[in-house]
Protein backbone atom coordinates (compact mmCIF):
# COMPACT_ATOMS: atom_id res chain seq x y z
CA UNK A 1 0.00 0.00 0.00
CA UNK A 2 1.34 3.16 -0.97
CA UNK A 3 1.77 5.84 2.47
CA UNK A 4 -1.53 8.20 1.48
CA UNK A 5 -3.40 4.06 1.08
CA UNK A 6 -1.92 3.57 4.94
CA UNK A 7 -2.34 6.80 6.18
CA UNK A 8 -6.43 6.61 4.77
CA UNK A 9 -6.21 2.93 6.55
CA UNK A 10 -5.12 4.26 9.42
CA UNK A 11 -7.33 7.22 9.65
CA UNK A 12 -10.76 5.00 8.58
CA UNK A 13 -9.92 2.47 11.94
CA UNK A 14 -9.29 5.25 14.31
CA UNK A 15 -12.76 7.25 13.13
CA UNK A 16 -14.33 3.95 13.60
CA UNK A 17 -13.12 3.47 17.17
CA UNK A 18 -13.92 7.08 17.58
CA UNK A 19 -17.54 6.36 16.35
CA UNK A 20 -17.72 3.73 18.27
CA UNK A 21 -17.33 5.02 21.66
CA UNK A 22 -19.28 8.15 21.23
CA UNK A 23 -22.13 6.42 19.82
CA UNK A 24 -22.54 4.44 23.15
CA UNK A 25 -21.19 7.61 25.17
CA UNK A 26 -23.75 6.61 28.29
CA UNK A 27 -21.83 3.63 28.83
CA UNK A 28 -18.44 5.23 27.62
CA UNK A 29 -18.52 8.82 28.73
CA UNK A 30 -20.81 9.36 31.04
CA UNK A 31 -19.70 6.76 33.84
CA UNK A 32 -16.31 8.06 34.93
CA UNK A 33 -18.27 11.37 34.59
CA UNK A 34 -20.82 10.55 37.53
CA UNK A 35 -17.82 7.96 39.31
CA UNK A 36 -15.26 10.76 39.76
CA UNK A 37 -17.87 13.40 40.87
CA UNK A 38 -18.90 11.29 43.66
CA UNK A 39 -14.98 10.79 44.18
CA UNK A 40 -14.54 14.57 44.46
CA UNK A 41 -17.50 15.22 47.01
CA UNK A 42 -16.84 12.36 49.15
CA UNK A 43 -13.35 11.95 49.62
CA UNK A 44 -12.21 15.17 48.61
CA UNK A 45 -14.76 17.59 50.26
CA UNK A 46 -16.59 15.23 52.97
CA UNK A 47 -13.71 13.28 53.68
CA UNK A 48 -10.72 15.68 52.52
CA UNK A 49 -11.69 18.41 54.81
CA UNK A 50 -10.99 16.41 57.93
CA UNK A 51 -7.62 15.02 56.59
CA UNK A 52 -5.81 18.22 55.82
CA UNK A 53 -2.85 18.99 54.11
CA UNK A 54 -0.78 16.30 51.64
CA UNK A 55 2.26 16.85 49.99
CA UNK A 56 1.49 20.71 50.90
CA UNK A 57 -1.54 20.38 49.05
CA UNK A 58 -5.03 19.96 50.36
CA UNK A 59 -6.64 16.82 49.94
CA UNK A 60 -8.21 17.34 47.26
CA UNK A 61 -5.99 18.86 44.74
CA UNK A 62 -3.64 16.19 45.98
CA UNK A 63 -6.18 13.24 44.74
CA UNK A 64 -7.23 14.86 41.63
CA UNK A 65 -4.58 14.05 39.52
CA UNK A 66 -3.87 10.87 40.38
CA UNK A 67 -7.91 9.98 40.04
CA UNK A 68 -8.04 11.71 36.39
CA UNK A 69 -4.86 8.92 35.66
CA UNK A 70 -7.37 6.23 37.13
CA UNK A 71 -9.83 7.62 34.56
CA UNK A 72 -7.26 7.81 31.91
CA UNK A 73 -5.78 4.18 32.43
CA UNK A 74 -9.32 2.50 32.95
CA UNK A 75 -11.00 3.89 30.09
CA UNK A 76 -7.98 3.66 27.77
CA UNK A 77 -7.41 -0.10 28.81
CA UNK A 78 -11.57 -0.81 28.54
CA UNK A 79 -12.01 0.91 25.04
CA UNK A 80 -9.68 -1.20 23.23
CA UNK A 81 -10.02 -4.70 25.10
CA UNK A 82 -13.91 -4.44 24.22
CA UNK A 83 -14.21 -3.16 21.13
CA UNK A 84 -10.99 -5.90 19.77
CA UNK A 85 -12.54 -8.36 21.04
CA UNK A 86 -16.18 -7.39 20.23
CA UNK A 87 -14.83 -7.09 16.51
CA UNK A 88 -13.16 -11.21 17.46
CA UNK A 89 -16.12 -11.95 18.77
CA UNK A 90 -18.81 -11.02 15.87
CA UNK A 91 -16.27 -11.38 13.41
CA UNK A 92 -15.86 -8.56 11.77
CA UNK A 93 -12.11 -8.57 12.17
CA UNK A 94 -12.43 -10.94 8.75
CA UNK A 95 -13.02 -7.43 7.20
CA UNK A 96 -9.51 -6.40 8.16
CA UNK A 97 -7.79 -9.46 8.09
CA UNK A 98 -9.04 -9.93 4.40
CA UNK A 99 -7.84 -6.35 3.63
CA UNK A 100 -4.17 -5.52 2.83
CA UNK A 101 -4.09 -3.10 6.03
CA UNK A 102 -0.39 -4.04 7.57
CA UNK A 103 -0.77 -5.46 11.10
CA UNK A 104 0.89 -1.98 12.74
CA UNK A 105 -1.87 0.03 11.13
CA UNK A 106 -4.48 -1.86 12.48
CA UNK A 107 -2.90 -2.40 15.91
CA UNK A 108 -1.81 2.02 15.53
CA UNK A 109 -5.60 2.53 14.97
CA UNK A 110 -7.13 0.67 17.41
CA UNK A 111 -4.88 1.39 20.12
CA UNK A 112 -5.33 5.93 19.51
CA UNK A 113 -8.20 4.81 19.64
CA UNK A 114 -8.50 3.72 23.02
CA UNK A 115 -5.88 6.97 23.62
CA UNK A 116 -8.82 8.93 22.38
CA UNK A 117 -11.13 7.22 24.54
CA UNK A 118 -8.80 7.77 27.71
CA UNK A 119 -8.04 11.49 26.71
CA UNK A 120 -11.87 12.03 26.24
CA UNK A 121 -12.38 11.22 29.40
CA UNK A 122 -9.47 12.51 31.08
CA UNK A 123 -10.63 16.15 29.81
CA UNK A 124 -14.13 15.57 31.12
CA UNK A 125 -12.91 14.22 34.84
CA UNK A 126 -9.99 17.76 34.56
CA UNK A 127 -13.38 19.87 33.75
CA UNK A 128 -15.34 18.71 36.66
CA UNK A 129 -12.76 18.73 39.35
CA UNK A 130 -12.79 22.45 38.41
CA UNK A 131 -16.00 22.73 39.88
CA UNK A 132 -14.49 21.49 43.60
CA UNK A 133 -10.76 22.56 43.51
CA UNK A 134 -8.15 24.87 41.40
CA UNK A 135 -5.56 23.09 39.15
CA UNK A 136 -2.32 25.10 38.71
CA UNK A 137 -0.31 23.08 35.79
CA UNK A 138 3.08 23.31 37.21
CA UNK A 139 4.60 21.38 33.64
CA UNK A 140 2.63 21.53 30.68
CA UNK A 141 4.83 19.40 28.78
CA UNK A 142 5.62 16.67 31.25
CA UNK A 143 1.45 16.36 31.93
CA UNK A 144 0.67 16.33 28.59
CA UNK A 145 3.48 13.80 27.60
CA UNK A 146 2.67 11.46 31.01
CA UNK A 147 -1.12 11.32 30.08
CA UNK A 148 -0.78 10.01 26.16
CA UNK A 149 2.25 7.63 27.22
CA UNK A 150 0.00 6.16 29.74
CA UNK A 151 -3.04 5.81 27.87
CA UNK A 152 -1.07 4.53 25.00
CA UNK A 153 0.23 1.63 27.31
CA UNK A 154 -2.80 0.57 28.67
CA UNK A 155 -4.38 0.81 25.24
CA UNK A 156 -1.76 -1.64 24.12
CA UNK A 157 -2.63 -3.37 27.33
CA UNK A 158 -5.88 -4.09 26.36
CA UNK A 159 -4.82 -4.98 22.80
CA UNK A 160 -3.34 -7.96 24.62
CA UNK A 161 -5.85 -8.61 26.70
CA UNK A 162 -8.67 -8.97 24.05
CA UNK A 163 -6.27 -11.11 21.72
CA UNK A 164 -6.02 -13.60 24.67
CA UNK A 165 -10.04 -13.38 25.50
CA UNK A 166 -12.04 -16.57 24.46
CA UNK A 167 -14.92 -15.32 26.48
CA UNK A 168 -16.71 -12.00 27.99
CA UNK A 169 -15.65 -12.68 30.88
CA UNK A 170 -11.88 -12.89 30.27
CA UNK A 171 -11.77 -9.04 29.39
CA UNK A 172 -13.15 -8.35 32.87
CA UNK A 173 -10.51 -10.43 35.10
CA UNK A 174 -7.52 -8.06 34.23
CA UNK A 175 -9.42 -4.51 34.72
CA UNK A 176 -11.22 -6.19 38.10
CA UNK A 177 -8.84 -8.45 39.99
CA UNK A 178 -5.04 -6.25 38.40
CA UNK A 179 -5.94 -2.76 37.03
CA UNK A 180 -8.03 -1.39 40.05
CA UNK A 181 -6.37 -2.85 43.03
CA UNK A 182 -2.61 -1.62 41.27
CA UNK A 183 -4.22 1.87 40.29
CA UNK A 184 -5.54 1.94 44.65
CA UNK A 185 -2.30 1.04 45.44
CA UNK A 186 -0.75 3.27 43.16
CA UNK A 187 -1.07 6.29 45.19
CA UNK A 188 -4.16 8.07 43.83
CA UNK A 189 -5.79 8.54 47.63
CA UNK A 190 -2.01 8.87 49.30
CA UNK A 191 1.04 9.53 49.27
CA UNK A 192 3.83 6.67 49.47
CA UNK A 193 5.85 8.53 52.20
CA UNK A 194 2.86 7.60 54.49
CA UNK A 195 4.28 3.57 54.35
CA UNK A 196 6.24 1.92 56.31
CA UNK A 197 9.11 1.42 54.98
CA UNK A 198 8.61 -2.07 53.65
CA UNK A 199 5.19 -1.18 52.30
CA UNK A 200 6.96 1.79 50.26
CA UNK A 201 9.56 -0.51 48.52
CA UNK A 202 6.60 -2.97 47.91
CA UNK A 203 4.88 0.04 46.28
CA UNK A 204 7.35 0.56 43.81
CA UNK A 205 6.71 -2.25 41.80
CA UNK A 206 3.84 -1.35 41.18
CA UNK A 207 4.08 0.91 37.84
CA UNK A 208 0.94 2.51 38.02
CA UNK A 209 2.68 4.46 40.94
CA UNK A 210 5.13 5.48 38.23
CA UNK A 211 2.33 6.81 35.89
CA UNK A 212 0.22 8.66 38.47
CA UNK A 213 3.29 10.41 40.37
CA UNK A 214 4.67 11.46 36.95
CA UNK A 215 1.39 12.98 36.08
CA UNK A 216 0.82 14.53 39.58
CA UNK A 217 4.29 15.80 38.95
CA UNK A 218 3.27 17.25 35.95
CA UNK A 219 0.04 19.02 37.67
CA UNK A 220 1.30 19.74 41.03
CA UNK A 221 5.01 19.85 41.00
CA UNK A 222 5.25 16.88 43.46
CA UNK A 223 6.30 13.36 43.23
CA UNK A 224 7.48 10.53 45.46
CA UNK A 225 9.29 9.33 42.55
CA UNK A 226 11.92 10.44 40.10
CA UNK A 227 10.00 11.83 37.12
CA UNK A 228 13.06 10.82 34.33
CA UNK A 229 12.55 7.28 35.92
CA UNK A 230 8.78 7.48 35.55
CA UNK A 231 8.91 8.24 32.00
CA UNK A 232 11.76 6.34 30.91
CA UNK A 233 9.79 3.13 32.55
CA UNK A 234 6.20 3.92 30.74
CA UNK A 235 8.34 4.33 27.54
CA UNK A 236 10.35 0.98 27.64
CA UNK A 237 7.00 -0.76 28.66
CA UNK A 238 5.36 1.16 25.51
CA UNK A 239 7.81 -0.30 23.15
CA UNK A 240 8.01 -3.44 24.43
CA UNK A 241 4.26 -3.76 24.33
CA UNK A 242 3.79 -2.57 20.84
CA UNK A 243 5.73 -4.87 20.01
CA UNK A 244 4.86 -7.85 21.37
CA UNK A 245 1.22 -6.68 20.42
CA UNK A 246 2.81 -6.82 16.39
CA UNK A 247 4.41 -10.16 16.83
CA UNK A 248 1.06 -11.50 18.24
CA UNK A 249 -0.86 -10.00 14.88
CA UNK A 250 1.60 -11.91 13.06
CA UNK A 251 1.46 -15.07 14.82
CA UNK A 252 -2.36 -14.59 14.54
CA UNK A 253 -2.83 -15.70 18.25
CA UNK A 254 -6.59 -15.79 18.43
CA UNK A 255 -7.94 -14.39 15.29
CA UNK A 256 -6.37 -16.63 12.28
CA UNK A 257 -5.99 -20.72 11.94
CA UNK B 1 -2.87 -14.76 -20.02
CA UNK B 2 -2.38 -14.43 -16.23
CA UNK B 3 -4.65 -17.17 -14.42
CA UNK B 4 -7.18 -15.97 -11.93
CA UNK B 5 -6.19 -18.08 -9.55
CA UNK B 6 -3.63 -20.58 -9.32
CA UNK B 7 -3.43 -23.44 -6.60
CA UNK B 8 -0.82 -25.66 -6.34
CA UNK B 9 0.11 -28.10 -3.87
CA UNK B 10 -2.27 -26.55 -1.07
CA UNK B 11 -1.91 -28.95 2.18
CA UNK B 12 -3.71 -28.43 5.49
CA UNK B 13 -3.26 -30.03 8.42
CA UNK B 14 -5.53 -28.06 11.27
CA UNK B 15 -4.25 -28.24 15.01
CA UNK B 16 -6.12 -31.52 16.14
CA UNK B 17 -4.24 -33.06 13.21
CA UNK B 18 -7.10 -33.13 10.72
CA UNK B 19 -5.85 -33.05 7.01
CA UNK B 20 -8.25 -30.73 5.90
CA UNK B 21 -6.52 -30.64 2.29
CA UNK B 22 -4.29 -33.41 0.99
CA UNK B 23 -2.50 -30.89 -1.46
CA UNK B 24 -4.91 -29.32 -4.40
CA UNK B 25 -4.09 -28.28 -7.36
CA UNK B 26 -6.76 -25.70 -9.02
CA UNK B 27 -6.56 -23.20 -11.93
CA UNK B 28 -9.30 -20.76 -12.28
CA UNK B 29 -8.85 -18.29 -15.44
CA UNK B 30 -9.61 -14.57 -15.69
CA UNK B 31 -13.60 -13.84 -16.60
CA UNK B 32 -14.48 -17.10 -15.59
CA UNK B 33 -17.48 -18.64 -13.10
CA UNK B 34 -16.59 -21.15 -10.84
CA UNK B 35 -17.99 -23.46 -8.67
CA UNK B 36 -16.16 -25.04 -5.80
CA UNK B 37 -18.53 -27.47 -5.04
CA UNK B 38 -18.35 -30.74 -2.12
CA UNK B 39 -20.39 -32.15 0.44
CA UNK B 40 -20.09 -30.51 4.25
CA UNK B 41 -16.52 -30.85 5.70
CA UNK B 42 -15.07 -31.64 1.84
CA UNK B 43 -12.54 -28.86 2.15
CA UNK B 44 -13.95 -25.95 0.17
CA UNK B 45 -14.24 -23.89 2.79
CA UNK B 46 -11.07 -24.48 3.68
CA UNK B 47 -9.40 -23.68 0.74
CA UNK B 48 -11.36 -20.25 0.30
CA UNK B 49 -10.20 -19.62 3.67
CA UNK B 50 -6.43 -19.80 2.90
CA UNK B 51 -7.40 -17.70 -0.52
CA UNK B 52 -8.88 -14.88 1.47
CA UNK B 53 -5.98 -15.04 4.09
CA UNK B 54 -8.26 -16.12 7.00
CA UNK B 55 -6.98 -19.20 7.40
CA UNK B 56 -2.57 -20.62 7.27
CA UNK B 57 -1.80 -22.94 4.60
CA UNK B 58 0.66 -25.99 5.77
CA UNK B 59 2.06 -26.45 2.42
CA UNK B 60 1.47 -25.19 -1.08
CA UNK B 61 1.05 -22.11 -3.54
CA UNK B 62 -1.55 -19.67 -3.87
CA UNK B 63 -1.56 -16.92 -6.60
CA UNK B 64 -4.19 -14.41 -7.47
CA UNK B 65 -3.63 -12.52 -10.75
CA UNK B 66 -0.54 -13.56 -10.60
CA UNK B 67 0.72 -12.35 -7.15
CA UNK B 68 1.41 -15.04 -4.74
CA UNK B 69 0.01 -14.69 -1.21
CA UNK B 70 3.75 -15.52 0.16
CA UNK B 71 5.57 -12.34 -1.62
CA UNK B 72 3.11 -10.22 -2.46
CA UNK B 73 -0.03 -10.50 0.09
CA UNK B 74 -0.87 -6.72 -0.74
CA UNK B 75 -1.47 -7.19 -4.29
CA UNK B 76 -3.11 -10.25 -4.11
CA UNK B 77 -5.25 -8.97 -1.21
CA UNK B 78 -6.45 -5.88 -3.64
CA UNK B 79 -7.36 -8.00 -6.28
CA UNK B 80 -9.62 -10.06 -3.89
CA UNK B 81 -13.50 -9.51 -2.82
CA UNK B 82 -14.70 -11.97 -0.64
CA UNK B 83 -18.27 -12.80 0.70
CA UNK B 84 -18.02 -15.14 3.64
CA UNK B 85 -20.66 -17.68 4.48
CA UNK B 86 -21.77 -15.96 8.16
CA UNK B 87 -22.22 -12.34 8.61
CA UNK B 88 -19.57 -10.66 9.61
CA UNK B 89 -20.01 -7.22 9.57
CA UNK B 90 -20.72 -5.13 12.54
CA UNK B 91 -24.38 -5.21 13.38
CA UNK B 92 -24.26 -2.21 15.27
CA UNK B 93 -22.74 -0.12 12.02
CA UNK B 94 -25.09 1.65 9.88
CA UNK B 95 -25.12 -0.06 6.30
CA UNK B 96 -23.18 2.75 4.43
CA UNK B 97 -20.79 3.36 7.28
CA UNK B 98 -20.19 -0.67 6.43
CA UNK B 99 -19.35 -0.49 2.79
CA UNK B 100 -17.47 2.94 3.56
CA UNK B 101 -15.47 1.64 6.14
CA UNK B 102 -14.59 -1.29 4.13
CA UNK B 103 -13.38 0.38 1.47
CA UNK B 104 -11.11 2.18 3.73
CA UNK B 105 -9.46 -0.44 4.70
CA UNK B 106 -8.58 -0.88 0.55
CA UNK B 107 -6.93 2.48 1.39
CA UNK B 108 -9.86 4.47 -0.24
CA UNK B 109 -10.96 7.99 0.74
CA UNK B 110 -14.31 8.07 1.66
CA UNK B 111 -15.23 11.06 -0.94
CA UNK B 112 -13.89 8.02 -3.69
CA UNK B 113 -15.63 5.29 -2.26
CA UNK B 114 -19.20 6.84 -2.02
CA UNK B 115 -19.91 7.09 -5.23
CA UNK B 116 -19.22 3.07 -5.70
CA UNK B 117 -21.22 2.92 -2.79
CA UNK B 118 -23.69 4.39 -4.20
CA UNK B 119 -23.70 2.89 -6.91
CA UNK B 120 -23.45 -0.81 -5.16
CA UNK B 121 -26.83 0.04 -2.84
CA UNK B 122 -28.78 1.04 -5.47
CA UNK B 123 -28.15 -2.31 -7.54
CA UNK B 124 -28.39 -4.77 -4.66
CA UNK B 125 -31.76 -2.97 -3.51
CA UNK B 126 -30.05 -1.46 -0.35
CA UNK B 127 -30.09 2.09 -1.03
CA UNK B 128 -33.19 2.70 0.72
CA UNK B 129 -31.53 0.98 3.93
CA UNK B 130 -28.13 3.06 3.99
CA UNK B 131 -29.19 4.86 7.12
CA UNK B 132 -30.65 1.65 8.77
CA UNK B 133 -27.93 -0.16 11.36
CA UNK B 134 -27.22 -3.24 9.81
CA UNK B 135 -28.59 -5.56 12.14
CA UNK B 136 -31.64 -4.57 11.41
CA UNK B 137 -31.82 -5.24 7.92
CA UNK B 138 -33.48 -8.84 6.58
CA UNK B 139 -31.35 -12.01 6.03
CA UNK B 140 -31.42 -11.26 2.24
CA UNK B 141 -30.16 -7.75 3.22
CA UNK B 142 -27.51 -8.64 5.25
CA UNK B 143 -26.61 -10.96 2.53
CA UNK B 144 -26.42 -8.69 -0.52
CA UNK B 145 -24.61 -6.08 1.84
CA UNK B 146 -21.83 -8.33 2.25
CA UNK B 147 -21.35 -8.56 -1.87
CA UNK B 148 -21.88 -4.73 -1.71
CA UNK B 149 -18.81 -4.48 0.90
CA UNK B 150 -16.91 -7.17 -0.95
CA UNK B 151 -17.25 -4.89 -4.22
CA UNK B 152 -16.68 -1.94 -3.06
CA UNK B 153 -12.77 -1.94 -3.92
CA UNK B 154 -13.56 -3.37 -7.44
CA UNK B 155 -12.04 -6.51 -7.06
CA UNK B 156 -11.01 -8.66 -9.86
CA UNK B 157 -11.92 -11.47 -8.50
CA UNK B 158 -14.74 -12.51 -6.34
CA UNK B 159 -15.10 -15.26 -3.55
CA UNK B 160 -18.98 -16.23 -1.86
CA UNK B 161 -18.94 -18.75 -0.01
CA UNK B 162 -22.81 -20.22 -0.56
CA UNK B 163 -24.44 -16.40 -1.02
CA UNK B 164 -27.66 -17.59 -1.36
CA UNK B 165 -27.91 -19.96 1.29
CA UNK B 166 -31.10 -19.15 3.53
CA UNK B 167 -32.51 -17.01 0.67
CA UNK B 168 -36.05 -17.14 -0.37
CA UNK B 169 -36.36 -17.78 -3.99
CA UNK B 170 -37.13 -14.51 -5.86
CA UNK B 171 -34.01 -12.77 -4.13
CA UNK B 172 -31.97 -15.97 -5.06
CA UNK B 173 -33.23 -15.33 -8.85
CA UNK B 174 -32.37 -11.59 -8.22
CA UNK B 175 -28.59 -12.30 -6.85
CA UNK B 176 -28.34 -14.90 -9.95
CA UNK B 177 -28.71 -12.09 -12.06
CA UNK B 178 -26.79 -9.25 -10.16
CA UNK B 179 -23.66 -11.91 -10.33
CA UNK B 180 -24.12 -13.23 -14.22
CA UNK B 181 -24.01 -8.89 -15.10
CA UNK B 182 -20.88 -8.52 -12.62
CA UNK B 183 -19.49 -11.23 -14.73
CA UNK B 184 -20.44 -10.63 -18.16
CA UNK B 185 -20.22 -6.81 -18.14
CA UNK B 186 -17.81 -5.84 -15.57
CA UNK B 187 -15.71 -8.66 -16.15
CA UNK B 188 -15.38 -9.94 -12.42
CA UNK B 189 -14.38 -13.20 -12.15
CA UNK B 190 -16.33 -15.41 -9.61
CA UNK B 191 -15.68 -18.38 -7.42
CA UNK B 192 -18.62 -19.44 -5.45
CA UNK B 193 -19.43 -22.47 -3.33
CA UNK B 194 -22.77 -23.14 -2.72
CA UNK B 195 -25.10 -26.54 -1.99
CA UNK B 196 -27.72 -25.68 -4.20
CA UNK B 197 -26.17 -27.27 -7.32
CA UNK B 198 -29.36 -25.96 -9.54
CA UNK B 199 -27.35 -22.66 -8.68
CA UNK B 200 -23.92 -24.07 -10.05
CA UNK B 201 -25.60 -25.53 -13.37
CA UNK B 202 -27.44 -22.34 -13.98
CA UNK B 203 -24.36 -19.86 -13.38
CA UNK B 204 -21.09 -21.36 -14.07
CA UNK B 205 -19.00 -22.28 -17.03
CA UNK B 206 -16.22 -24.60 -14.95
CA UNK B 207 -16.53 -26.50 -11.95
CA UNK B 208 -14.46 -28.79 -9.48
CA UNK B 209 -15.79 -31.51 -6.96
CA UNK B 210 -13.47 -31.64 -3.98
CA UNK B 211 -14.13 -34.56 -1.59
CA UNK B 212 -12.13 -35.62 1.61
CA UNK B 213 -9.85 -33.04 0.89
CA UNK B 214 -8.83 -33.89 -2.46
CA UNK B 215 -10.29 -32.40 -6.30
CA UNK B 216 -11.98 -35.53 -7.86
CA UNK B 217 -13.36 -33.74 -10.53
CA UNK B 218 -11.97 -30.64 -12.28
CA UNK B 219 -13.81 -29.50 -16.08
CA UNK B 220 -16.34 -27.19 -17.93
CA UNK B 221 -20.01 -27.53 -16.42
CA UNK B 222 -20.93 -28.65 -20.32
CA UNK B 223 -17.99 -31.60 -20.33
CA UNK B 224 -19.40 -32.98 -16.43
CA UNK B 225 -22.82 -32.88 -17.65
CA UNK B 226 -22.25 -34.56 -20.80
CA UNK B 227 -20.75 -37.29 -18.40
CA UNK B 228 -24.42 -38.45 -17.19
CA UNK B 229 -25.50 -41.23 -19.74
CA UNK B 230 -28.83 -41.64 -17.97
CA UNK B 231 -31.79 -39.31 -16.75
CA UNK B 232 -33.84 -40.40 -14.24
CA UNK B 233 -37.88 -39.31 -15.37
CA UNK B 234 -41.50 -39.32 -13.46
CA UNK B 235 -44.52 -40.09 -15.02
CA UNK B 236 -47.95 -39.70 -13.94
CA UNK B 237 -50.56 -41.62 -15.13
CA UNK B 238 -54.14 -41.73 -15.26
CA UNK B 239 -54.80 -44.70 -13.87
CA UNK B 240 -53.76 -46.89 -10.34
CA UNK B 241 -51.14 -49.30 -11.15
CA UNK B 242 -49.77 -52.87 -9.09
CA UNK B 243 -46.60 -53.67 -9.11
CA UNK B 244 -47.53 -56.85 -11.10
CA UNK B 245 -49.20 -54.74 -13.97
CA UNK B 246 -45.78 -52.80 -14.71
CA UNK B 247 -45.11 -53.16 -18.36
CA UNK B 248 -41.18 -55.21 -19.38
CA UNK B 249 -40.42 -52.55 -21.86
CA UNK B 250 -36.71 -52.85 -23.61
CA UNK B 251 -34.06 -50.55 -22.83
CA UNK B 252 -37.00 -48.31 -20.57
CA UNK B 253 -36.55 -50.80 -17.03
CA UNK B 254 -39.83 -48.96 -14.81
CA UNK B 255 -40.57 -48.83 -11.48
CA UNK B 256 -43.88 -48.04 -9.53
CA UNK B 257 -42.78 -44.86 -6.73
CA UNK B 258 -46.87 -44.11 -6.33
CA UNK B 259 -49.81 -45.13 -7.21
CA UNK B 260 -50.03 -43.25 -10.31
CA UNK B 261 -46.34 -42.67 -10.58
CA UNK B 262 -43.67 -44.67 -12.78
CA UNK B 263 -40.02 -43.90 -12.71
CA UNK B 264 -38.60 -44.79 -15.49
CA UNK B 265 -34.42 -44.49 -16.53
CA UNK B 266 -33.85 -43.35 -19.93
CA UNK B 267 -30.11 -43.74 -21.72
CA UNK B 268 -29.06 -40.04 -23.24
CA UNK B 269 -28.79 -41.77 -26.74
CA UNK B 270 -32.20 -43.10 -26.65
CA UNK B 271 -35.50 -40.77 -27.67
CA UNK B 272 -38.49 -41.02 -25.21
CA UNK B 273 -40.83 -41.71 -28.10
CA UNK B 274 -40.56 -45.48 -28.04
CA UNK B 275 -41.13 -45.41 -24.05
CA UNK B 276 -44.32 -43.66 -24.69
CA UNK B 277 -45.82 -46.23 -27.63
CA UNK B 278 -44.93 -49.00 -25.70
CA UNK B 279 -46.68 -47.60 -22.17
CA UNK B 280 -49.34 -46.95 -24.57
CA UNK B 281 -49.20 -50.35 -26.12
CA UNK B 282 -50.12 -51.32 -22.13
CA UNK B 283 -52.85 -49.41 -22.09
CA UNK B 284 -51.20 -46.36 -19.97
CA UNK B 285 -51.65 -42.52 -20.76
CA UNK B 286 -48.73 -40.46 -19.36
CA UNK B 287 -50.53 -37.41 -17.92
CA UNK B 288 -47.08 -35.50 -17.11
CA UNK B 289 -43.30 -35.73 -17.21
CA UNK B 290 -40.29 -33.99 -15.12
CA UNK B 291 -36.98 -35.03 -14.04
CA UNK B 292 -36.83 -36.27 -11.25
CA UNK B 293 -33.43 -34.45 -9.65
CA UNK B 294 -31.26 -31.90 -10.86
CA UNK B 295 -28.96 -33.41 -13.17
CA UNK B 296 -25.98 -31.87 -11.77
CA UNK B 297 -27.05 -33.90 -8.36
CA UNK B 298 -26.60 -37.19 -9.73
CA UNK B 299 -23.36 -36.63 -10.83
CA UNK B 300 -22.36 -34.73 -7.58
CA UNK B 301 -23.62 -37.84 -5.70
CA UNK B 302 -22.01 -40.31 -7.42
CA UNK B 303 -18.38 -38.58 -7.90
CA UNK B 304 -18.68 -38.14 -3.79
CA UNK B 305 -19.50 -42.10 -3.36
CA UNK B 306 -17.09 -42.54 -5.95
CA UNK B 307 -19.39 -44.12 -8.48
CA UNK B 308 -18.94 -44.37 -12.05
CA UNK B 309 -21.09 -42.31 -13.93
Amino acid sequence: MTSRELMVAFWTIFIKEIRRFSRIWVQTLLPPAITMTLYFVIFGNLIGNRIGDMGGFTYIQFIVPGLIMMSVITNSYGNVVSSFFGTKFQGHIEELLVSPVPNWVILSGYVLGGVARGLAVGLIVTLLSLFFTKLHVHHIGITVLVVFLTAFLFSLGGFVNAVYAHTFDDISIVPTFVLTPLTYLGGVFYSITLLPPFWQAASQANPILYMINAFRFGILGVSDINVGTAIGIILLFSVALFVYCLHLLKSGKGIRN
Amino acid sequence: MTKALTIRGLRKVYGNGFEALKGIDLDVEQGDFFALLGPNGAGKSTTLSIVSSLVRKTEGSVTIFGYDLDTKLSNAKKMLGVVPQEFNFNQFEKVWNVVITQAGYYGIPADVAAPRAERLLKKLDLWEKRNNVSRMLSGGMKRRLMIARALVHSPKLLILDEPTAGVDIELRRSLWDFLRDLNSEEGTTIILTTHYLEEAENLCRHIAIINKGEIIENTSMRSLLSKLNTETFLLDISRDLLPADIPVLEHYPLSLVGEHTLQVEVEKSRGITALFSGLQAHGIEVVSMRNKANRLEELFVALVRGESI
